[in-house]
């Protein structure tokens, strides 16, 4: 097994693909059009943004963790936005609650994680040259990065950015006059958003292709990491949603500038006063777009992370992942639910009560195929023989927020105890353990495990624990005690908690408690980023298969240049699982060993596959470099 | 106080001294390639610090739920909200079961299966019966949950009942404003948005004869206690979501589609403040979906008296045709007559005082004017 590995590293870079000419500059790293250049691309512009959305959210919670605190010393960044008495302008704290939101959602966890992590892993693990259009790929990345220019630039006008929260509910997104943050700074939003869209869309259709006409020999979806599962179920997921929010964008900016009334009914407003002439549209029409996407949105979040966790734990737990089928059985179940479960985000709306039960059965229906995923990671943990590499450490804190964060998504999918906990810190508190935190798990141990393979050298160990505990004990002091304020009844997205006896004066301790967590763990990430721009340059020169692991892209070379491997594709003969496998010598075997080199550790009914493994050679290949281009 | 500063202080500053140690220490090391397969202390450790970290973090977990839950709303005024707060306790206590359970083996086991030299992991794919079980066993949970809080908010959901007492709520940016019914014909008039004007903020319409004794505040919502009450919801400009927390009420109020919420308010103002201990308890009513810059001050006060005080209370109220007579030139001809008793002898020439709006008593009638912030 070891010679095979060897082998389709060492040999010599074959004729074939002499013919091409070098890459410019710009061609190599800018406009590039290979998946690894634009997964370091789409990695490097999430680690971006999420410390901008990131510190976002440390402004408004200096805000709500110390309400008479001076902010005179965010003037030189925030301008007039700080007030004369040296507080924050309310309109202002809207806006940082709504940039935060859509930032984290759609920069960092859409397209830093998905967009990262297709991109990097799925030619390399279904054995491709690369995406099925390189250009498009290539233009799936610039118009994210149109997307993020214009977004950034929203955050420095006179007006202020967007401010209706990341949902942008109109009326209050589709009138100018009813905030500052509706004025151009929506108009941007909208605009990013389309541009984003489009990028997905994309991006989408790349993975998807990919995944379905691009596997090598013998990678029947049988035998598909679970990763690629992941990811394929996610593209799937996000091209059927993100159209309909793309329409709800659309019908948001002809109301905004064409006079229409998609959203608009019997509106007065207004300082001076003036009824709009709009009649007979439907705010609740956008909630039900919105949601379409935004219900799958929070799966196309998780999902990838979910993904990659599973194949992390099994590395490094080194046991086949338990009940591979079921997981992804469960995940193809909740790609499918996620599309039915929408309007549960709406149950105080005033959405027929008769929808609302509907919906109520629908959402909880849901939790059982979480439920099912909790339960296999857990058992693959048992009777392992577990390494603790900061990606585990990560995996295993993702499985711990996915279950406590999920586990309150069964009391706000129960529409009558939703009544009480709509928009209070209890959604806060529920929706960032498990979707923000355990999807920035994902990413981070994602970044831990596959940084060999994507630049050569190994980040630093020991920075990676301290970092993992930091963040992993800061996030719970973050989250957790959010609960108790939601159950208190404290509504969120409210600048202050002064004008009203139920929440005046209580939990200003836990508030600013909360507030300093925050802070310590935004600075524990830097921990973080200086051992990866460290290691960029300075770590240790990677092994090729550190992590001793199965999957294919651990048989490229160490720097797999264009094409990822020299030679062939490597074709693959059994499921990327096979850890300690009884009989066998070490405790791993790559999916490109054939069973016919591992007599000692096969099983029956692997015995009988070895027949079939000429017919898998033999195969016609997908090879894109075999073919006129 | 002080030594909880100190202490933080001072674990900030282990910390930062760890972080900085190790950083120095990676610039130091040689750069070559890493070598493999060494499994060491630090794996040992790592595994330690997942079972510290589960016994640390369940005690604060049960000294922060002990703490916070001071400051958890009181038993809920309303039989609905008793009713949810039973099954969100009940899903409290199931959820935390499975939370303790799940988090424990996941922690344990991290520990318990922690690399050993030589030692070979199982090789365990799969287990139908043992996946068939954790499906069936949500499942039906979930179910029983489910069927629960359906039949909850079934009824609550349900329609009003016929003599339920009925009131109209308006949000807009940035307050609330109710509107009673009247004490003469107890009925609501019809309202177009088209007639708002800072005469008129909720836009009442005159040709309706049932608008003439409805009287609106932009301070105060009287309702009777035990007794159901219906809110008719709307709003004005934006979304806004009314909030009542002690009752555990919450519905958004949207403009152009008409919403309503009925519930049955069944300890007084009076009575809670001696159930809370606390002289100045009022009831509040608060919004809940962002609608700007007064988003989170948009209160109003809630209070609920027997239905005797709440009758006379209504009595004192004056009808806004009262007290902006000017607005009797929008009654038809034909109805004139009919509003003559609520108009001053000499209407509608002379504009009465339209500050009526007394903080002593605290409501009556307020003119809308756009509040400013
Ligand atoms: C166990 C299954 C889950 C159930 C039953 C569930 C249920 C719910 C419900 C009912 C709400 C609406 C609460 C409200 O606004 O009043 C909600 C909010 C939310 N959930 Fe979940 N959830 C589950 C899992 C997840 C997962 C896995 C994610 C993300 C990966 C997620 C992300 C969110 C987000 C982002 C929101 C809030 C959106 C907003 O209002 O801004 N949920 N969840
Ligand atoms: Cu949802
Ligand atoms: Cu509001």
């Amino acid at each position: 097994m070891a010679t095979v590995a060897a082998n389709t590293a060492t040999v010599a870079h074959v004729a074939e693909h002499e013919h091409h000419e070098p890459q410019s500059f710009w061609r190599k790293y800018v406009f590039s059009e290979d998946h690894k250049t634009i997964a370091k691309q789409y990695l490097i512009s999430g680690i971006i943004w999420s410390v901008i959305g990131i510190s976002l959210s440390v402004m408004f919670r200096l805000q709500l963790g110390f309400p008479d605190m001076k902010l005179e010393f965010l003037r030189p960044i925030l301008g007039n936005w700080i007030n004369e008495s040296g507080k924050l302008d309310p309109d202002f704290y809207l806006a940082l609650v709504t940039m935060h939101g859509t930032i984290m959602v759609f920069f960092v966890l859409t397209a830093g994680l998905s967009g990262t992590f297709s991109n990097f892993l799925i030619p390399l693990q279904v054995g491709a040259r690369d995406m099925a259009s390189g250009f498009l790929n290539m233009l799936s990345y610039w118009f994210f990065f149109l997307a993020s220019a214009v977004m950034l630039v929203s955050l420095f006008i006179e007006t202020g950015p967007a401010a209706g929260g990341w949902v942008v509910y109109p009326p209050l997104s589709a009138l100018p006059q009813a905030h500052p943050g509706s004025q151009l700074g929506m108009t941007l939003w909208l605009v990013s958003m389309a541009l984003f869209i489009v990028s997905q869309l994309l991006g989408g259709i790349n993975y998807i292709t990919t995944v379905i006409n691009l596997r090598t020999r013998g990678m029947s979806f049988s035998k598909l990491p679970l990763t690629i599962w992941a990811f394929f179920l996610t593209a799937v997921l996000g091209l059927i949603s993100f159209p309909v929010l793309l329409s709800a964008a659309l019908l948001l900016i002809f109301d905004r500038s064409f006079g229409t009334s998609f959203y608009l009914s019997e509106i007065y407003i207004g300082q001076t006063g003036e009824a709009l002439p709009n009649v007979g549209g439907s705010p609740i029409l956008f909630q039900h777009l919105f949601w379409f996407l935004g219900h799958p949105e929070v799966y196309i979040v998780l999902l990838p992370a979910l993904g990659m966790t599973s194949e992390i734990i099994a590395t490094n737990a080194r046991k086949p992942i338990f009940g591979y089928r079921a997981m992804i059985a469960s995940m193809m179940g909740i790609a499918f639910l996620a599309f039915i479960v929408w309007a549960h985000h709406m149950f105080v709306t005033g959405m027929n009560p008769f929808l609302g039960s509907i919906f109520m059965f629908l959402t909880l229906i849901i939790a059982v195929p979480s439920a099912v995923k909790a339960f296999n990671y857990i058992t693959t943990l048992w009777r392992g023989n577990i390494r603790f590499t900061p990606a585990m450490l990560f995996s295993i804190g993702l499985v711990s927020f996915f279950i406590s964060g999920g586990l309150t998504g069964l009391i706000l999918g129960n529409s009558a105890l939703d009544i009480q906990l709509h928009d209070t810190y209890f959604v806060v508190a529920h929706f960032h353990l498990v979707m923000g935190a355990a999807s920035a798990f994902g990413l981070l141990a994602g970044v831990y495990h596959w940084f060999p393979k994507m630049f050569g050298r190994m980040m630093d160990e020991k920075l990676g624990y301290i970092h993992f505990w930091l963040t992993f004990i800061g996030i719970y002091l973050v989250f957790f005690p959010m609960h108790y304020i939601g159950i208190a009844g404290f509504p969120r997205r409210y600048y202050a908690f002064t004008s009203y006896d139920f929440t005046k004066n209580i939990f200003t301790d836990m508030n600013s408690f909360i507030s300093l967590a925050a802070i310590f763990t935004f600075t524990a990430q830097w921990v973080f980023i200086w051992n990866f721009v460290y290691s960029l340059f300075k770590g240790k020169k990677a092994p090729q298969n550190p992590w001793k692991s199965n999957t294919l892209e651990w048989t490229t070379p160490i720097n797999p240049g264009h094409g990822n491997w020299p030679g062939e594709i490597p074709a693959v003969y059994r499921w990327p699982y096979d850890y300690s496998k009884p009989g066998a010598k070490d405790d791993f075997i790559p999916q490109n060993v054939p069973y016919s080199q591992t007599p000692e550790s096969n099983l029956p009914h692997e015995n009988e596959l070895i027949g079939l493994e000429k017919e898998i050679e033999a195969q016609n290949l997908n090879d894109q470099f075999k073919q006129p281009h | 106080m002080v030594y909880i500063v100190a202490l933080l202080s001072v674990i900030f500053l282990g910390l930062a001294v760890l972080v900085i140690s190790r950083m120095a220490a990676v610039v130091k090391s040689t750069r070559g390639p890493v070598e493999e397969g060494r499994i060491g202390m630090s794996n040992r450790v790592n595994a330690a610090l997942f079972m510290v970290f589960f016994v640390v973090g369940l005690v604060g977990a049960v000294w922060s739920f002990w703490y916070a839950s001071d400051f958890f709303l009181p038993e809920a005024s309303s039989p609905h909200g008793r009713r949810t707060d039973f099954l969100f306790w009940l899903s409290m206590a199931i959820i935390t079961v499975a939370f303790l359970v799940t988090n424990a083996l996941l922690f344990f086991f991290a520990w318990r299966y922690q690399h050993r030299e030589g030692y070979k992991a199982a090789y365990y794919p799969e287990n139908h019966k043992l996946e068939l079980i954790w499906t069936v066993i949500p499942a039906v949970v979930m179910a029983i949950l489910v069927f629960t809080g359906w039949r909850a908010w079934r009824d609550i959901m349900s329609e009003a009942p016929a003599d339920a007492q009925v009131f109209e709520i308006v949000g807009k940016q940035f307050n609330w404003i109710v509107r009673y019914p009247g004490v003469d014909d107890n009925k609501l008039g019809a309202y177009n948005y088209k007639l708002i004007d800072n005469s008129n903020d909720t836009g009442i319409d005159y040709t309706d004869q049932a608008s003439f004794d409805d009287f609106t505040s932009t301070t105060e919502l009287h309702i009777p206690v035990n007794k159901p009450v219906l809110l008719k919801i709307r709003a004005r400009d934006v979304l806004h979501s009314v909030f009542i927390p002690h009752l555990r009420v919450k519905m958004d109020a949207v403009p152009g589609m008409p919403t309503r919420f009925w519930f049955v308010a069944d300890k007084t103002t009076d009575e809670m403040r001696n159930i809370t201990g606390n002289q100045d308890f009022g009831y509040e009513i608060a919004c809940t979906e962002v609608c700007g810059r007064g988003h989170f001050s948009m209160r109003i006060r809630l209070v609920v008296e027997d239905e005797a005080s709440w009758q006379a209370w209504c009595k004192e109220q004056k009808p806004l045709l009262s007290s902006t007579p000017e607005l009797a030139a929008r009654i038809p001809a034909n109805l004139k007559a009919k509003a003559a008793k609520y108009l001053p002898a000499d209407a509608p020439a002379a504009p009465a005082d339209s500050t009526t709006a007394s903080t002593q008593q605290g409501g009556g009638v307020s003119i809308a004017r756009t509040t400013i912030r």
